[in-house]
């Protein structure tokens, strides 16, 4: 088990980025763990598109997404309206903490004492399992991956697949040390023991939780996508089922979907569609004989209208969580979820993150990149992530207080030392005499050049300024 | 202020002023007509390489398929729908043969009969609504008659389909039935059985769902 892997989120310091990342590059079964398992998503996302004109189906899928995004507030309110009419009870959280809120008071009032859950980023986000514990409702997950990594008392370390980071022998003692199975190495039989152990919990628990994929308005239909069952599961077998979701998941059409869940499976597993896809618009009705009594959708902002009122950012609530960017992210790779320290890892979690966290919290997600470009990409909805990036790095070390700040903590990175350098530099850029002399002094006593810039040149060797500038040598040519 | 109210005015009064919706042209979606048997084959070819199997037959020969293939897995038991006409046919034909596994008709709500329901049936037969062989999936509309768990809880799910009822893609099927008119309280794309993952990427199949899907195709 890797050391940084073994904090729940409330003690991770998003600020200790560094000793996390180096700690997992230094760890070889972490590294192992992710290199095969991001070389195997990527050819099969590869072979998954093939025969399909992928560019022009990324264009849908992203005018669907900014359609979708345009009319938000209307959507919204009509999804509200649709899912009132099906007999769906609709919350509205401005945060985390109020979405929990919602969650126990469906609870309490149903005297709810087990909740089973269904693989849900935006409860990840919300912590809710470790708040349920606290109000004294078991809160157990059953995909296998958010199942084992509950077990091990960790947080996923990849929004699609939870557990990529432990191998086939870590999760075997695992499973024997809490659940008491063999020490069996059979993924057959590890799995069909946790089958047997969630199936008695299913039968008994009081709620089921779940997120969502797409939320449609002309419907009223919440859409889940799995490959376990368990989804289907958590939403069927108990008499409770509470849907969690960020308000930006809506889309207005059930048309829409088709495009979206052709790209979402095949960028994040590879997989022409899931298992299933699970569509429901309504609780049990009176002389069906299974589902739900109850249905609720929690909508939880928890940031994302902040987000919405600038036109650059925005675009970073047409991600559908596939998973693509992380999968294809060659820092993410190397480094692991875990080092990240937040719900979501990898690119979209360095621009999506910093609004949640706030960029003094989360000041080194975005620079946690080489800008390769790769996320932006493999983006089903073309998210630009690499401009995104920049501009995060731009508002993390922006002096300008007539600026409005968009992103909490702006600012937050400005090293007053680092803004006179570059005010000095640009004074010098701006003035050519100042520029001739500045750059001939500097190739006169080119020998007191440190040779050493920081972490810089740990890897690297330093440049060394030239015995002439360009300008005398320009000059001696054109004599 | 309610949140509802914070949080709809907050996107109603955008800073960044009003957006513009664009255009979506869903035509990439499009794919050629393929004749039924061509459909066939697309579907059968997908949905076996994701470990479901079909099984071509007829509207006279599939109780005798499916008899067989019950034996060869030693079923005990299968999970019916009472009104359906696969239900009644079944039990029908039970009258008269001895090669069928007992028949257990999903008649009463779930509650009564839970713990049977979980341990007991070892396989559910459902209709569909048709299939779609881009993807190799099924459509369900669980139903009072053949409701939600009967795909879901037995360890084998077997599947009628009508090859007359595939259509090309997701995109068309939805079109084609109209749903935007009116959904379910449940509807379902089943492709595959239940499979996972999530330990290293290797492949287990009937994690939470059924372990095996079998489609019998009435050709």
């Amino acid at each position: 088990m890797s050391e940084t892997a073994q904090q729940s989120p409330h003690h991770i310091d998003v600020k200790e980025f560094h000793p996390r990342a180096r700690a997992a590059i230094h760890n070889p079964q972490i590294r192992q763990n992710f290199r095969k398992a991001m070389d195997g998503l990527m050819t099969k996302r590869k072979s998954a598109f093939e025969g399909w004109d992928l560019e022009t189906l990324r264009d849908l899928g992203a005018n669907i997404r900014l359609r979708a995004l345009a009319n938000l507030p209307d959507l919204l309110e009509q999804l509200e309206q649709k899912l009132t009419e099906n007999g769906i009870t609709v919350h509205w959280a401005a945060d985390g903490d109020e979405a929990c809120e919602i969650v126990r008071d469906i609870c309490v009032a149903r005297n709810a004492s087990s909740v089973i859950k269904g693989k849900s980023m935006v409860s990840e986000e919300m912590e809710l399992n470790h708040y349920l514990e606290e109000q004294g409702i078991e809160a157990l997950e059953s995909d296998l991956g958010e199942y084992i990594v509950q077990l091990a008392e960790e947080t996923p370390s990849h929004i699609i697949m939870p557990a990529i980071h432990k191998n086939t022998e870590e999760i075997s003692q695992l499973l024997h040390d809490k659940t008491g199975t063999d020490l069996s190495h059979d993924v057959e039989y590890l799995t069909a023991n946790a089958r047997l152990q969630l199936r008695e919990k299913f039968m008994n628990a009081d709620v089921g939780v779940s997120g969502v994929n797409f939320a449609v308005a002309e419907t009223g239909t919440l859409c889940l996508v799995e490959n376990e069952g368990n989804g289907r599961m958590t939403t069927t077998v108990p008499l409770c089922h509470i849907a969690v979701t960020g308000i930006e998941k809506v889309v207005p059409n059930l048309e829409d979907v088709t495009a979206l869940l052709a790209l979402l499976t095949r960028s994040a597993t590879g997989q022409h569609i899931t298992t299933y896809f699970n569509m429901i618009s309504g609780p049990r009705k009176a002389d069906e004989l299974d589902g739900p009594e109850e249905v609720h959708l929690v909508l939880v902002d928890n940031g994302r209208s902040t987000i919405y009122q600038d036109d650059e950012l925005l675009d970073t609530l047409r991600c559908i969580r596939c998973g693509a960017c992380m999968n294809h992210c060659p820092v993410y790779t190397r480094v692991g979820g875990h080092a990240y320290g937040t719900t979501y890892p990898g690119p979209i979690g360095k621009i999506l993150m910093p609004h949640m966290v706030g960029l003094d919290e989360g000041r080194h997600l975005p620079t946690a990149s080489s800008l390769c470009g790769a996320c932006g990409e493999v983006c089903p909805v073309k998210i630009p992530i690499p401009d995104l990036l920049v501009r995060l790095r731009q508002e993390s070390v922006d002096g300008d207080k007539l600026h409005p700040a968009k992103v909490r903590g702006h600012g937050a990175k400005r090293s007053s030392m680092e803004a006179m350098i570059w005010k000095g530099w640009s004074w010098m850029h701006a003035r050519p005499g100042m520029y001739r002399m500045g750059t001939s002094l500097g190739a006169r006593f080119r020998k007191l050049q440190p040779g050493k810039f920081g972490g810089w040149t740990r890897y690297r060797t330093a440049p060394k300024l030239a015995a002439r500038t360009l300008h005398e040598r320009m000059k001696e040519r054109s004599q | 202020m309610s949140s509802r109210d914070a949080i709809l005015q907050r996107l109603r009064h955008r800073t960044g002023g009003e957006l513009t919706a664009p255009e979506c042209d869903f035509s990439v979606l499009n794919r050629p007509e393929w004749s039924t048997a061509e459909k066939l084959d697309m579907f059968e070819r997908t949905i076996e390489s994701v470990h479901g199997e079909v099984h071509r037959t007829t509207e006279s020969g599939w109780i005798d398929r499916l008899a067989e293939i019950l034996q060869t897995r030693g079923a005990g038991t299968l999970l019916i729908a009472k009104e359906h006409e696969i239900g009644k046919a079944l039990q029908s034909a039970t009258k008269s043969r001895e090669d069928l596994p007992q028949l257990l008709i999903y008649d009463e709500p779930v509650e009564s009969w839970q713990e049977a329901l979980f341990s007991e049936v070892d396989a559910g037969i459902t209709s569909t609504r048709g299939g779609i062989a881009e993807t190799g999936s099924l459509i369900l509309w669980p139903s009072v008659d053949e409701p939600r768990l009967m795909s879901l809880v037995p360890p084998i799910h077997i599947a009628v389909l009508k090859a007359s009822e595939l259509y090309t893609t997701f995109h068309h099927a939805m079109q084609s039935q109209n749903w935007a008119a009116g959904m379910p309280t449940n509807a379902l794309l089943i492709s595959g059985p239940s499979k996972t993952a999530d330990i290293e990427q290797t492949l287990a199949y009937g994690v939470h769902g059924p372990k095996e899907l079998i489609v019998l195709v009435i050709e």
